[in-house]
């Protein structure tokens, strides 16, 4: 019995060394999401030299999930550093293709982006390897189809000790996935929310439901609702509450004020 | 072994040396063969099959020359200027040749003359041998006027004309040969003489540069190719940086002792002549190949070829070390090339287009020059204008209903689901490009759409309502997140 507890004790300890909590990491060494509570509520940011994992929570949210990768990114490591994103084709074939002008509207640097196509997810794990031994990129971003065996328990924790040598941060979209174990530092779920129109009931800043699923330090799962403001490259929290649907219909003359008032009832 | 071929009647097309002891002729039919020795043994001429054995065996050749170019149909021509001192003479280089031929099955015809046709002649239609430069043409007057290559009409007619040989023609006054036979005629006569040079077409691009070892032992190990990948590396960097240049496109060539001949290419994003770098490079290259190397017995001979380089300054170190940070990203880039092919890794290229599947492109990393044009974003206060991702071909949406014509839909099916549409900008009207597009591509109205649940499309209805068609169709071209 007490060779078990042992064994237990030299494993958790092992562990310990493996897995920084994040909690003992120096403020530059975080990135944050611009939201005051939210990043008081993860520990004051997200490390960056570490693998996270963002799900689509639905088959509909991919382009969701996609925006909020590229969102972290940005605020992880800024426009101005090259990225490395990893993409299996079949995310292309079912999904659509990367669209340049609209990562500029996105508020990333296109220019800055070398894309990596992938047969499967194997390769897509060695893409990712071999991009996270450079430390002069600003992160990588992998995006694999579905659920590949490959992608299991030892291959994350062989990505995020490649994160942690290099100090270059990963991020994982998952789309057409379920979360499963992983040695993710933090794991999330994405939906698209709807926006708050601007003028004349066009479609407004884009808003997500994220939730945060799990976080190795063991901050708890919460949900939060947050808008990206591409010209800051800034989450912030949605002017209105949620809960409510937004306006019932198609009102394209309707002016803004009355459409934010509809809202708010 | 007879090979026979069908021309009206079965007739030997190639007949290897005890058929031709037996007097089995080409072009003999095969019911006179038959007559002559029953026991024939006999294959259908494959000519694909004979091509891609001459390429091989071209292939094989670049051990002794990169000039190595096809002869057809059935020869090569190996052009060794400068090279045969590496195996003792020409004399030397042609035994060795011949040797290695010999122990793999073949029995080679070879001549070594000045020019290529001269050589061709004498490999084709004299016992060969080596010829001292200036005795081309005493060599092939001798032979018969098959061997200038010419059609057998030609051979017929110049034959009634009472001549036969090389020499026969040599003679004559050339102007009226021309006039009755051709000017080509006269073409392959000076050059078969030795006259007038003429310049072998290589089957594979010469390199700028290349460095090679041979091994008296072949090697098989990972390490000890790599290590000599390594070696022959540094051997081209001195000579690279003593030009000032770069390397762009690098290829290994390993040659078998067996004669397979394999090469590998290796592409990089910016010139480079680093050893190191080069050496992990071709490493992650032989590790992701799809069918690996088979050393079999192992290689007698690698040669790393710089098949292109450009001109690349003595690096520098900046202060602020963005420099290095470039050269590290580019080395990484260069990494996964070698992994994944080079036409796998991609950047983004904007284009002056407004057509919204123009206006980017996604070339290899490597290829071309960087783009003039820009990326714009929307303006300060709107929201992105463009989706994250576009569709490759539009899906088409049904069950659209629109409360005007030529409005936003109201809702639309896509991919089996309802959408019901909650807020909606547009239309945003995009003309074909006339110059570009076959006739009949219609205008679009693109809209930017949101569904209830918060779900972004970038939809368009192709066709004006009632100028270009009466049932306008509705696509779903990219996804907003």
């Amino acid at each position: 019995m007490t060779s078990r507890q042992d064994t237990l004790a030299g494993l958790r300890r092992s562990l310990a060394t493996l897995e920084p909590a994040g909690m003992e990491l120096a403020p530059e060494a975080r990135f944050t999401f611009g939201i005051a509570g939210l990043d008081a509520a993860i520990g004051g940011g997200l490390p960056r030299a570490a693998l996270h994992e963002i799900f689509a929570a639905s088959a509909a949210d991919g382009p969701a999930a996609t925006g909020m990768g590229l969102s972290m990114t940005l605020r992880a490591c800024g426009r101005s550093r090259s990225l490395v994103w990893v993409r299996q084709d079949m995310v292309a074939q079912e999904t659509g293709e990367l669209y340049a002008p609209g990562l500029a509207d996105w508020g990333a640097d296109p220019g800055r982006i070398i894309m990596v196509r992938v047969r499967d997810a194997r390769a897509a794990l060695r893409a990712a390897n071999e991009a996270l031994r450079c430390g002069a990129l600003g992160a990588v971003i992998m995006e694999p189809w579905g659920q590949p065996e490959v992608l299991d328990l030892t291959a994350t924790r062989r990505l995020a000790a490649a994160c942690a040598r290099s100090g270059v941060g990963l991020f994982l979209i998952r789309l057409a996935a379920e979360p499963v174990p992983s040695a993710a530092l933090s794991r999330w779920s994405v939906r698209a929310a709807p926006s708050l129109p601007l003028e004349a009931g066009a479609p407004g800043h884009p808003v997500f439901q994220l939730d945060l699923l799990r976080h190795r330090a063991g901050f708890p799962p919460r949900r939060w609702y947050v808008e990206w403001d591409r010209e800051q490259s800034s989450f912030r929290e949605p002017a209105l509450s949620r809960g409510v649907v937004s306006s019932p219909a198609l009102r394209p003359r309707a002016p803004a004020a009355a459409a934010r008032w509809r809202h708010a009832g | 072994m007879v090979l026979a071929r069908v021309r009206g009647a079965q007739r030997i097309a190639h007949a290897d040396r005890r058929a031709l002891e037996l007097g089995l002729r080409p072009g003999l039919t095969l019911a006179d063969a038959r007559a002559r020795v029953p026991d024939l043994s006999i294959e259908d001429e494959n000519p694909a099959a004979d091509h891609a054995l001459i390429e091989r065996l071209a292939g094989w050749c670049e051990r002794y020359t990169p000039m190595v170019g096809l002869s057809t149909p059935d020869g090569l021509n190996l052009d060794i200027t400068g090279c045969a001192h590496l195996f003792g003479g020409e004399a030397a280089l042609r035994n060795d040749l011949r040797v290695r031929l010999a122990q793999a099955g073949f029995s080679p015809r070879t001549a070594l003359a000045s020019t290529p046709d001269a050589a061709a002649a004498l490999a084709r239609y004299s016992p060969g041998g080596v010829v001292p430069s200036g005795g081309e043409a005493a060599a092939v007057r001798p032979l018969p006027l098959a061997a200038l290559g010419l059609d057998a009409e030609r051979i017929t007619a110049l034959a009634r004309a009472g001549l036969k040989t090389i020499a026969d023609l040599a003679d004559r006054p050339r102007a009226p040969l021309a006039a009755r036979f051709g000017a080509d005629l006269l073409d392959r006569l000076v050059r078969t003489l030795g006259e007038v040079d003429s310049p072998i077409s290589p089957r594979t691009p010469l390199p700028e540069l290349a460095a090679e070892r041979r091994f008296a032992e072949p090697i098989g190990r990972a390490e000890d190719v790599l290590g000599t990948l390594q070696q022959l590396a540094g051997d081209l960097a001195s000579v690279l940086e003593a030009r000032g240049e770069g390397g762009r496109i690098f290829e290994g060539a390993f040659f078998r002792a067996d004669g397979a001949v394999r090469r590998i290419r290796v592409q990089t994003g910016q010139a480079m002549r680093g050893p190191d770098a080069l050496a992990r490079l071709f490493d992650e290259r032989l590790d992701a190949l799809a069918d690996p190397i088979d050393p079999g017995f192992g290689f007698d001979m690698i040669r790393l070829s710089v098949l292109a380089a450009e001109v690349k300054a003595q690096s520098q170190t900046r202060l602020d070390g963005e420099e290095q940070t470039d050269e590290r990203i580019a080395e990484a880039v260069d990494r996964l090339g070698a992994r994944f092919n080079p036409a796998k890794v991609l950047r983004f290229v904007a284009h002056e287009s407004h057509v919204p599947e123009r206006a980017a492109h996604t070339p290899p990393y490597f290829s071309g020059p960087a783009s003039e044009a820009s990326w714009t974003g929307p303006q300060p206060d709107d929201p992105p204008l463009r989706p994250l991702r576009l569709f490759a071909s539009p899906e088409p949406v049904e069950e659209t209903l629109s409360e005007v014509p030529d409005g936003p839909p109201r809702r639309f099916r896509w991919r089996r689901v309802m959408h019901e549409v909650a807020h909606a900008e547009g239309p945003e009207r995009i003309a074909p490009e006339w110059w570009k597009d076959e006739e009949g591509a219609a205008t679009r109205d693109y809209f930017r759409v949101e569904d209830r649940e918060g779900r972004r499309f970038w939809l368009y209805r192709e066709g004006l309502y009632t100028a270009e068609t009466g049932h306008p169709r509705w696509f779903v071209h990219g996804l907003f997140a």
